[in-house]
């Protein structure tokens, strides 16, 4: 039997999942008990699993991480939730010198099993500092595992399996997909097993590839549809996981098609959007028929919502980009 | 009303619902501030000063913890040693401090954890780590050499009042899986300036987790004097900010941090929740070898402190008691020996480090690019000793 789910509830139906299946799943961070977060994530499970459970902390983003990595040491996995993304910073030293490396340091001694949940990136019309990719902060730091979900489907399974990781995950939610629904066969879905850590092929086509992660992977599928229609063929491969990064899956793509577009919404210097464009060059560059070109955010602040539509990714800044793959060599 | 009630830090650190009549009008507050100077038990004189709040530990604990005192001094000494000849990078020395690292090592149960800095090798040893597992660090081998559940110690930090935090999540895992656990979380002076010790104090509060945060006053961070980390009265002040008691102690008097801590830890282990303590001592030396304190302080402030040795006056009072003879005092100074010759024959030994490592723990499963990497850098290897 199939359920139409949003985002959102895919997400808060994976954390009530994990915490009835694992009694050491807690789920804490501002706002997520009584109000069940600000977007809505945690909604009801400090009534269904108690105020040991899912509670509320004072609100201190570095003390909600260090308490975090206790109690991972101590034999719990914590969920927490950083409110946005640029709310989390303050928990940056923690998240750096410690989270990421503490099982490095103690030889694999203490492990750190738990999952900093992010709201991230933008498309919301939010104000300043809640619309940011913080994502290239955390993938350049050795010891995170870091994903972002793009479909509903995703956001289910990989949240549950996150929280099952064995190491911490730093988990993106781009929060302008939390509306966004899918009819899911929940009781298959419970029981199958997940591809974490791998790119999936979201779109098959011939001409070029589009690498998406995250909030971009929509517009990349609706570019590839505009572009189907005008007869070029795009393949899309949602990379899901920044952290491990699938090699295999987007390089397969790039020499099938010879042509690729990376789009992320962060800022495109040093950006995770640089380093695919580095890795499939290095691997695919016998098969390249143009340079593999990117479509990013600027390399400015974000923008207040009244700007955000010119600084996002768009279907035709895509296309354009696409266009300037050297087709006339062809 | 008596108020001989049993309570763990009962004066000035008791629970107002048990006060007495006339304390009924004492305000919330007056149960969590600090006695007006540092409890002291034993002066450097060795004599024994009388404290209604907190008694003076037996003799036989006394010793116990003295012998422990002899033996950190003498690693500290060896190891500013084992820097000197190059077996070490660096050592940051608890010089003087001695007493209080022992306090925190021994005022503590098997179960309960230990969250220690840098300086607090002392304290790490005396909980019953290895001294080379424990000095790996600071000989550059890797970045911690123990396993911190083989005796529930942490690993030492660096980032000053991080660690506080991960004292207040493993007492508050603790807690909720019901176990009977306390947590000592140590810091300094300067560490007490930083965000994460005003969020680890709120948030032991909050949730009313077994932790004693203990805060070694040693005077400077590394150049900064303390005047230049807070106004406050005192670093035990600060507790009455979060709703928790704070109590100063002098942090060179071995009887007073044990009564004053073991009463802490009481407290909390009796779901009292957490305390803060403050032990006022000093670094004796400089920061690091790699430091000079002739810089910044005079010499005539560091000789005020000699006089004020934890060893001095513990060995002045329990001779005194006819607790301590030549005999015994002989035997301690071989068993320091002892931990001194397995440090320099530990050090001295010529160490391996396996490359291998550097990719090994980054994450439970190697990623594809590090199993790359790994390769790339043994066939690098390869071919240099091809």
């Amino acid at each position: 039997m199939s359920t139409t789910l949003t985002f959102a509830k895919a997400l808060n139906t994976a954390l009530a999942d994990e915490m009835e299946s694992d009694s050491t799943v807690v789920v804490f961070g501002e706002d997520v008990g009584l109000l069940g977060g600000v977007f809505r994530i945690t909604d009801g499970l400090t009534a269904r699993f108690g105020e040991e459970r899912c509670f509320d902390t004072p609100l201190a983003e570095s003390g909600i991480m260090g308490m975090a990595i206790g109690m991972a040491m101590n034999g719990l996995r914590p969920v927490v939730e950083m409110q946005f993304d640029a709310f989390a910073y303050p928990a940056f030293e923690q998240v750096v010198s410690h989270v990421a490396k503490m099982p490095n340091r103690t030889k694999g001694k203490v492990k750190l099993p738990m999952v900093i949940r992010i709201p991230y990136a933008g498309g919301i019309g939010g104000v300043e500092h809640h619309c940011d990719s913080s994502e290239s902060y955390y993938a350049h730091t050795p010891g995170l595992t870091v994903v972002a979900p793009a479909t509903v489907q995703d956001a289910y399974t990989m949240l549950r399996e996150a929280i099952r990781h064995p190491d911490p995950v730093v988990f993106l939610e781009p929060k302008k997909l939390y509306w966004s629904k899918e009819d899911l066969e929940l009781e298959s879905l419970r029981e199958s097993v997940g591809s974490f850590g791998r790119a999936v092929v979201a779109r098959e086509g011939s001409d070029a590839t589009l690498i998406a992660y995250g909030p971009s992977v929509s517009t990349a599928m609706n570019a590839a549809a505009a572009a189907a229609e005008e007869g070029r063929s795009l393949e899309v491969i949602d990379v899901r996981s920044i952290v491990p990064f699938d090699d295999e899956t987007v390089a397969a793509s790039v020499r099938k098609t010879g042509r690729a577009v990376v789009i992320a919404e962060a800022p495109g210097f040093a950006s995770v959007a640089s380093e695919i464009v580095a890795r499939v060059q290095e691997r695919c560059f016998h098969s390249l028929a143009a340079p593999v070109l990117r479509v990013t955010g600027f390399d400015i602040p974000y923008p207040a919502p009244k700007l955000e539509q010119f600084y996002l990714p768009s279907v035709d800044r895509i296309l354009d980009a696409v266009d300037d793959l050297q087709w006339e060599d062809a | 009303m008596t108020i001989s009630t049993g309570n763990p830090l009962e004066g000035s650190m008791q629970d107002p619902s048990r006060s007495s009549d006339l304390d009924q009008q004492a305000t919330a507050e007056s149960y969590m501030l600090p006695s007006g100077q540092p409890v002291q038990l034993v002066d450097p004189d060795g004599r024994h000063i009388h404290n209604d709040k907190y008694p003076l530990p037996n003799g036989e604990a006394l010793l116990t913890a003295y012998r422990e005192l002899v033996v950190g001094r003498r690693v500290n000494d060896q190891a500013n040693a084992l820097v000197r000849q190059g077996r070490m990078a660096v050592y940051p020395s608890s010089h003087g401090q001695e007493a209080c690292q022992v306090a925190a090592a021994v005022c503590i149960d098997k179960q309960d954890w230990l969250f220690p800095t840098y300086r607090d090798t002392v304290t790490v040893l005396a909980r019953g780590v290895d001294p080379i597992q424990a000095l790996t660090l600071l000989r550059g081998d890797w970045h911690s050499g123990y396993d911190p559940y083989e005796h529930n110690v942490s690993i030492q930090a660096t980032p000053l009042a991080t660690q506080l935090l991960h004292a207040v999540g493993v007492a508050h895992a603790a807690k909720l899986k019901g176990e009977n656990t306390v947590v000592i979380a140590m810091c300094g002076d300067g560490a007490t300036s930083e965000g994460d010790f005003h969020e680890a104090l709120n948030f032991a509060a909050v949730f009313h987790v077994p932790v004693v945060f203990f805060v070694q006053n040693n005077q400077y961070a590394i150049s900064v004097p303390l005047h230049h980390q807070t106004v406050a009265p005192s670093l035990a002040h600060k507790a009455i900010g979060y709703g928790m008691p704070g109590e100063r102690v002098d942090g060179n008097d071995l009887a007073a941090l044990l009564s004053v801590l073991g009463k802490a830890v009481e407290r909390a282990r009796d779901g009292g929740g957490p305390a803060l303590v403050e032990a006022h001592t000093y670094r004796m030396q400089s920061h690091t070898n790699a430091d000079d304190a002739t810089r910044y302080r005079e010499d005539d402030e560091v000789q005020q402190w000699v006089p004020k040795d934890p060893i001095k006056r513990m060995r002045t009072y329990l001779t005194d008691l006819n607790l301590l003879d030549e005999a015994v005092e002989k035997n301690i100074a071989e068993q320091a020996e002892t931990v001194a010759a397995a440090m320099r024959d530990g050090l001295n030994a010529e160490s391996e480090v396996d490359p291998e490592d550097l990719f090994r723990y980054v994450f439970t499963e190697k990623t594809s690019q590090l199993h790359e990497q790994a390769a790339k850098l043994r066939d690098e290897l390869s071919r240099e000793s091809a």
